[in-house]
């Protein structure tokens, strides 16, 4: 009985310690962000790796994603009703499907790649190895990251956004035989532009914890190999979560009242 | 009259969970040394150079750079600290996503605020100090064989010209030949420079190269320290073991019965 007990209290101080340990990185994180010395040409790095590298898989998606929304309101909630289908498709896209694909996106494939490198650099003491280099490895490494993620992903979405409603459009006019015209005013008036910045502000906060979570797993892996490639899984699926979570929270803060 | 005290460490103590690496070090460097210490695998050695380093925060003691306490400095005082040290890594510790050249200017650039071009031309000055050509400072460290990656990592380290260069195991891994090169090197850029050394290994033929004095760490204690001619001599049992690399005396190596 004391085994058990003592196994629960185990597993309860290592979760306080983690949680401790992630609220510390992440106040570092940030106070780092806004002292000197900054990395310019890091930031300009990650934000082509971050933002001009994932367009292809984020335009990709949101193509698709645009289409089947069109296809479903179409089918399911409103045959011929031009301006329900074109007004589903937009809110959909702009406020709810846009930022949260993309993120799930990006999570997958900046997540895991920031996870992976920052790994690495710690299981080979890459990063000890800043540090006695008088380096401070947040301004180095998770800085240029957590300003890159946050600024870049806000504007996939913009992008996302408009290929995804552009995905309706080509389902409703080529397939569905709407009139392209009527679609595309039904378009806008149906859009507001808070539907618009209040996506644009979730992936804001997706693109941060993106980038977060690849960092904090990356930075405290150990291990090798393993350790890396436990880091990596963390950090996507950690991410994912938590994209998902505060995805609620916002809607709720934005769209509440 | 000797030299003043560069490093001075009282008593040191660290543990992993219930594990006590450091059990109490106490240890001189003097400005101008070149201490090696050895010792085991597992004994600590790395443990107590990234105390120093401050890359790990220690349990307890104290530990002198200069005669200004460095454990307990906040972290922009501590980064400035480190511009009185270089390091040697064990795997080199190469920054793979840099040029070769890069890596070794990384320091001037980042932690002295030096202008690239300047920088580059003491890479390459560096570069050439320890035996390579101009062709290497443009390649990826991926592209360099082990003895080359040591190389690098000794320009690296020496780069900023430091008050104090710390060594972690710079032969392992390498044929006897490259060991040699490796050795003679770190005697050339530290010896008659001023240059402080510490070297932690567990290669004989290293130290009997490089080392001023001796110290030798054995559960996480300092158990034996004295002039480098001096070993042979010690009239210490583990020390004798230790040299002679024999499985037989006091040091008994944990070895599980299959």
């Amino acid at each position: 009985m004391l085994d058990f007990l003592a196994a629960i209290g185990r597993v309860f101080l290592q979760f306080l310690a983690a949680t401790g340990r992630f609220a510390l990185f992440t106040v570092a994180g940030l106070s780092h962000c806004v002292r000197p010395p900054f990395y310019p040409r890091l930031i300009a790095r990650q934000m082509i790796d971050i933002g001009y590298y994932s367009l292809p898989v984020v335009g990709l998606t949101a193509t698709f994603t645009g289409m089947v929304l069109a296809l479903q309101a179409h089918t399911g909630f409103a045959f011929g009703a031009e301006s329900a289908v074109a007004t589903i498709v937009a809110l959909s896209v702009t406020r709810e499907l846009g930022p949260v694909i993309a993120g799930l996106m990006v999570a997958g494939r900046i997540g895991a790649s920031i996870a992976a490198e920052i790994g690495t650099m710690r299981v080979t003491d890459q990063i000890d190895a800043l540090s006695t280099l008088s380096t401070n490895p947040y301004k180095y490494l998770v800085v240029p990251r957590l300003i890159a993620g946050t600024l870049m992903l806000p504007l996939l979405v913009f992008v996302a956004d408009i290929i995804g409603v552009f995905g309706g459009f080509l389902v409703a006019k080529y397939k569905l035989g709407y009139n392209p015209g009527g679609y595309i005013g039904q378009t806008f008036d149906a859009l507001k532009s808070d539907d618009v910045w209040s996506g644009l502000a979730k992936s804001a906060v997706f693109g941060f914890i993106v980038a977060l979570m690849g960092c904090y797993h990356g930075y405290y892996s150990r291990g090798g190999a393993q350790g890396v490639g436990t880091a990596t899984t963390y950090a996507v699926v950690s991410a994912s979560i938590m994209i998902l979570l505060f995805d609620y929270v916002l809607t709720a803060l934005f769209f509440s009242s | 009259m000797s030299a003043a005290v560069k490093i001075e460490v009282r008593g040191l103590r660290k543990s992993f969970g219930p594990k006590l690496v450091l059990d109490g070090i106490d240890l001189d460097v003097r400005q101008g040394e070149s201490l090696v210490v050895i010792g085991g695998s597992g004994t600590g050695k790395s443990v107590m150079v990234k105390c120093i380093l401050g890359l790990l925060a220690p349990d307890a003691g104290s530990i002198k750079i200069d005669g200004v306490e460095a454990t307990a400095l906040p972290a922009s005082a501590r980064f400035n600290l480190m511009k009185k040290f270089g390091m040697l890594f064990q795997g080199a510790a190469l920054f793979d996503s840099l040029p070769v050249w890069e890596n070794v200017a990384f320091g001037l650039i980042q932690g002295h605020g030096m202008n690239r071009a300047r920088a580059k031309e003491i890479a390459f000055e560096k570069l050439a100090a320890v035996g390579l050509g101009p062709e290497v400072g443009q390649l990826s460290p991926a592209e360099l064989s082990g003895g080359m990656q040591k190389r690098v990592a000794l320009a690296r380290a020496i780069a900023a010209e430091p008050e104090i260069v710390v060594f972690d195991e710079p032969t392992t891994g390498l044929d006897p030949i490259m060991a040699d090169v490796i050795n003679d090197l770190i005697v050339k850029t530290t010896r008659g420079v001023g240059t402080t050394a510490i070297s932690i290994t567990h290669d004989m033929a290293s130290t009997r190269k490089i080392a001023d004095r001796i110290a030798m760490i054995y559960k996480g204690r300092i158990i034996w320290s004295d002039a480098a001619d001096r070993i042979d001599r010690s009239g210490n049992a583990y020390v004798e073991q230790f040299i002679h690399g024999s499985a037989e005396g006091p040091i008994q190596m944990e070895v599980r019965a299959l």
